[in-house]
């Protein structure tokens, strides 16, 4: 009994001491936190992307805390988190310019072919620096995955040897873009529907060699279209997003279907 | 002289020869979960040395001075466990308020090791092999570099083997577990080379 009594008055006084302790810790050695900058941390997506242009969503939340940040900058939370934050934050609410990412290549298997057989490091980064990668097309989708592999909500998946984007999950965080050894991946407004699968930059004929779904810069898109939203330059066409209204005339023109409706 | 040449036979025995996770299989989990970066690999590892250095600075002298005198040997594991978590805690309010930049790079991981089994390893053998004050100290330094060692080398294995093409049924946890299993094997290697060096 008394041996009991022992173990239990001891390990109850250890206890003791440890919960004084710590509770007078907590007391005289608090340190005050802008409970904003927790608040703001818990409306951000914690995607940690990126895309606002800081290390992660808890160094954006901190900025804004601190103030003198615009509010709008979190693509994938778009105008929701927004608005969340301009509450928190006391502050009239912006709308986010939403954005989707698109790959500018549609060189599928039966498109294309290969230069070369590849048994390397199995990334796109590594295969495009031996020779600009396997593939015919210098300019096109290497189809390794590098940017499936960063996508933080698994948007992208690989299909017939190019990397195909869900516009539905995309969040427009632009991983991809930034990983991408070709920079054939743009973002694009989100209202965008008409899209430049190609980023070929040679003369049509040198471009219809590697691929049959090349642009070959014909440059009937630029003459059909009516808001004259396409340019082609370099032997690409480039739409200019500020001025498309998606009209689709220039995607029924495209003889090689390098023009598609997203 | 002769106490010196123990001294280093302990740190190194610790490190190398019973390393903790790679022999002695204790602190698996963070070995584990916390591998993939080297930063990351570096930061747990420095947190554990921390953490191992002040539990035995303190579970010591209880073990000796509350335990051995009242006869509650028995009561060992749940005081130490007690001890450690209060501890750790307290240690983590301390850094927060007076050393801002040192809680911000082990903050994260100072919670994860409170209960670390590794940590309460380590206390609990430096009582069982009976080594003093100092002895035990130089241990729990030793088993802490031990732990960081295990951590930087893993995470290196673990970043080759993000960049190898792997079967679909070994990716994730089971090709990690073989490449453990192959780098505590080399490990054994060191055994009995500390006591022949100081020989």
């Amino acid at each position: 009994m008394n041996e009991i009594l022992i173990a239990l008055l001891v390990v109850a006084a250890i206890g003791l001491i440890a919960g004084v302790l710590l509770t007078l810790a907590s007391h005289f050695l608090r340190v005050e936190e802008d409970q904003r900058a927790a608040e703001l941390r818990a409306c951000l997506p914690g995607v940690n992307c990126g895309a606002c242009g800081y290390a992660g969503c808890d160094d954006y939340a901190k900025a804004l805390a601190e103030g003198g940040v615009k509010a709008n900058l979190c693509i994938p939370g778009a105008d929701e988190v927004a608005v969340q934050v301009a509450a928190i934050l006391g502050i009239a609410a912006e709308d986010v310019a939403e954005q989707v990412a698109v790959v500018h290549c549609n060189g599928t298997c039966d498109a294309t072919s290969k230069k070369a057989i590849y048994d390397g490091v199995y990334s796109c980064r590594a295969a495009s620096m031996l020779y600009g990668g396997p593939d015919a097309c210098t300019y096109g989708c290497l189809g390794c995955g590098d940017c499936a592999d960063v996508c933080p909500v698994d948007a992208i998946c690989l299909k017939d040897g190019i990397a195909r984007i869900d516009r539905r999950i995309c969040i427009g965080c632009g991983m991809c873009v930034k990983t991408c050894p070709k920079e054939i991946i743009s973002l694009v407004p989100q209202a965008a529907t008409t899209a430049v699968v190609c980023s070929n930059k040679e003369k049509g004929a040198v471009a219809r060699k590697v691929c049959t779904n090349a642009c070959i810069a014909c440059k009937k898109c630029e003459k059909n279209c009516p808001e004259g939203a396409i340019k082609v330059v370099n032997d690409l066409a480039v739409i200019d997003y500020a001025k498309c209204t998606g009209c689709g005339v220039c995607v029924e023109g495209c003889p090689t279907h390098c023009l598609v409706t997203l | 002289m002769e106490n010196t040449k123990l001294l280093i036979s302990i740190l190194f025995g610790s490190i190398l020869v019973n390393n903790y996770v790679l022999s002695q299989f204790l602190g698996i989990c963070p070995f584990l979960g916390v591998s993939k970066k080297l930063n990351q690999a570096t930061g747990m590892g420095i947190a554990v040395i921390f953490v191992m250095l002040v539990a035995t600075a303190v579970t010591w002298p209880i073990q000796k001075f509350i335990l051995d005198q009242t006869g509650l040997e028995y009561m060992q594991t749940i005081i130490f466990i007690l001890v450690i978590a209060a501890l750790v805690q307290f240690t983590e309010i301390v850094l927060k308020k007076f050393i801002p930049a040192l809680h911000k790079s082990l903050g994260v991981y100072l919670p994860l090791i409170t209960t670390n089994c590794a940590v309460l390893g380590v206390t609990i053998n430096n009582i069982t092999d009976g080594y003093d004050f100092l002895q035990s100290i130089i241990s729990s330094l030793g088993c802490g570099l031990g732990f960081l060692l295990a951590m930087v080398l893993f995470s290196g294995v673990r970043s080759r083997i993000d960049e190898t093409r792997i079967p679909q049924y070994l990716r994730g946890l089971p090709v990690t577990l073989i490449a453990a299993s192959f780098v505590s094997l080399a490990f054994f290697g060191f055994g009995g080379i500390v006591e022949n060096l100081l020989k």
